[in-house]
């Protein structure tokens, strides 16, 4: 069995109030990334995902801060790596797409340039040759006219550019991990199954791992082939993808998978009742009290 | 039958568009509604979907009396809503109403939950305080929340919460018709499940009519009786929602279903695959396949709605 590329052990998370007072916010997370595997992390808002994201980035912000546990990456603990190296790391090894776009692009520079940026950063480059890879990067994401695209300014691109640029950014240097946390919450739906498949395929080629934030059930099933359930920081259900869908085990999971209208649920003789999860979980508080991992086949999970 | 209770009659929304150019001389039009009609029944929920830009919350912003249609007409039980001889904000708003879908965005910071609600009935002539805290206190337990949070502001709520003050704020003059404009799009899974089913027991409680403005197919599919397609200004296809999922025709239709991004098509795609192209009528051809945009500038292709089977309309082109 191959070494796992990202290994998150009993990651623990909080915030600290005064000098006492401590509120956890990840209970023991822990999860495992192979090298090439795409990996869904779901739940509803405040479950602890994107935090978890911001971590194995070194991106947490002061009054949160990792209480215990460990983040191994190839092998070493992220969280004891001093800022230097995380920055070199960060945009290089493991890189990431957030939501919005907009905000993540910088609107004062041409997205050109940035993407440019990384190659000088990173890869030492002049600024003219990583000027030229970075229209070759635009291309690789599809992008059509990617030299005249290059000049644009963020704000003159529509939605699913700016995400291709995102991408196009985030592969530059061809990381080894990908963190794309919610990358298609804010587009059209013949948008986002574009943008899908462009960060599918491209990673499959590339054999890039992805670690993939979402509270879409649907978007999770068709892009990861491992899923954990993400519930109050705690990782609640992990299974292979249809595994999970086709026979949920715990109740939290079972709840959310009912909750979802799904395609052709719907009969001539009326509509099922979409499940409400707080009518079928009498104690919500209890729902952490049970966790349902599940083993790793032998092929490791790997694709 | 009965008559329907919203009639919308070849309604056109166009918007003048400076190109540029000396003294505004490059003025062009830009063609956001072109022709759209459809009848709203009595307790019907009519969706319209499509893409951004393809005008759906422009025809909607019309029903509303929001936007002025450049043609056409709006009739509600036969009286007209827009245009001359059209009645006031007042009445308007007593048929009319809609639920945004950020409600945090559309709800007043400052104000209570119970000032919000006490506003538009204090607008519409009810000055007795015990009459406006009976239909408070009667419209929060309708959408499933206590009397007593009526004290409360906007920021003490949780998303859920707060789209459930917009459908009570919506629903308070007690319309006949409500205008959900992706009313879950911005919620979480097992919330979106418990508005849903809100509004579609509200539905049946109140007899409303909706007509649903959503992205979501998945959503639509579960709400609707009947649904709109709409590509760039125009209805693509229209039917019942058995006929637009069951035998998606229009090419557009086809591509707006097939990227739902549903679990059970994800991880079976053979189930997923479509019934075979329909057979068009001679002479007949589709405009366009949806994939490439028109120039909204000019006035579309001539082409018609053409009934391919009892209620189920596809908008073809003839060959000629």
């Amino acid at each position: 069995m191959t070494a796992p590329l990202l290994d998150i052990r009993n990651l623990r998370l909080g915030v600290a109030l005064g000098r006492s007072v401590h509120h956890p916010l990840l209970k023991d997370v822990t999860f495992q990334i192979m090298p090439g595997e795409a990996y869904g992390l779901v739940g509803e808002s405040g479950s602890g995902k994107s935090i978890t994201s911001l971590a194995v980035m070194g991106l947490l912000k002061k009054p949160l801060a990792v209480t215990s546990g460990e983040i191994l990456f190839k092998g070493q603990n992220l969280l004891s790596r001093p800022k230097r190296e995380m920055r070199r790391l960060r945009g290089n090894r493991i890189a990431m797409i957030f939501q919005e776009p907009m905000t993540a692009l910088n609107p004062l520079s041409t997205v050109g340039r940035q993407i440019a940026e990384m190659f000088v950063l990173h890869q030492g480059r002049s600024w003219g040759e990583a000027e030229r890879l970075a229209v070759e990067a635009l291309g690789n994401v599809r992008v059509p006219n990617p030299d005249r695209r290059a000049k644009n300014y963020p704000h003159q691109m529509s939605g699913g550019l700016r995400q291709r640029v995102m991408i196009a950014m985030a592969l530059a240097c061809n990381p080894d991990l990908l963190i794309a946390d919610e990358p298609t919450t804010a587009l059209d739906v013949t948008v986002q199954a574009e943008v899908l498949r462009l960060i599918k395929e491209l990673c499959a080629a590339r054999g890039t791992a992805v670690l993939f934030i979402s509270h879409d059930l649907g978007v999770i099933a068709s892009i990861c082939q491992r899923v954990g359930v993400m519930y109050a920081g705690c990782l609640v259900e992990e299974n292979e993808t249809r595994a999970l869908f086709e026979n949920p085990r715990h109740a939290y999971t079972r709840g959310l998978l009912g909750a979802l209208p799904r395609l052709g649920s719907r009969s001539a003789h009326g509509r099922q009742r979409l499940v409400d999860i707080d009518s079928i979980i009498a104690d919500r508080s209890t729902l952490t009290e049970t966790r349902f991992i599940a083993p790793r086949g032998p092929e490791g999970g790997q694709p | 039958m009965t008559a329907p209770l919203l009639q919308v009659d070849d309604l056109h929304v166009r918007f003048p568009i400076s190109g540029g150019g000396l003294f505004g001389t490059g003025r062009r039009m830009l063609h956001a509604v072109n022709g759209i009609s459809f009848d709203l029944a009595k307790g019907e929920c009519l969706s319209i979907v499509g893409e951004s830009g393809c005008g759906k919350s422009t025809t909607a912003l019309s029903i509303l009396g929001l936007q002025e249609p450049t043609e056409g007409t709006i009739r509600y039980r036969g009286q007209p809503l827009a245009g001359p001889g059209a009645p006031g904000r007042m009445q308007r708003a007593k048929a009319v109403q809609m639920v945004f879908q950020d409600p945090y965005a559309s709800l007043n910071p400052r104000q209570c939950v119970r000032t919000s609600l006490a506003a538009p009935l204090k607008l519409h002539g009810i000055t007795a305080a015990s009459e406006i805290e009976g239909r408070i206190e009667a419209m929060l337990k309708n959408v499933g929340l206590t009397p007593e949070q009526a004290r409360r502001y906007p920021h003490e709520f949780s998303g859920g919460q707060r789209q459930r003050i917009g459908i009570a704020r919506a629903l308070i003059l007690e319309p006949e018709i409500v205008v959900l404009d992706e009313p879950v799009s911005a919620l979480d899974v097992s919330i979106r499940a418990q508005i849903i089913n809100l509004l579609l027991d509200l539905q049946e409680k109140l007899g409303l009519s909706y007509i649903m403005i959503s992205h979501d197919l998945s959503v639509v599919e579960h709400m609707s009786d009947r649904v709109l397609v709409m590509f760039f200004g125009e209805v693509v296809e229209e039917g019942g929602w058995r006929q637009i999922f069951e035998t998606p025709t229009h090419p557009y239709t086809r591509r707006l279903i097939a990227a739902i991004p549903d679990p059970d098509a994800a991880l079976n795609p053979v189930a997923a695959a479509f019934a075979p192209d329909a057979t068009l009528p001679d002479g007949r051809r589709f405009v366009s396949d949806g994939s490439a945009a028109p120039d909204v500038f000019k006035p579309p292709v001539p082409s018609a709605l053409v009934e391919i089977a009892p209620g189920h309309r596809v908008r073809l082109a003839s060959t000629a």
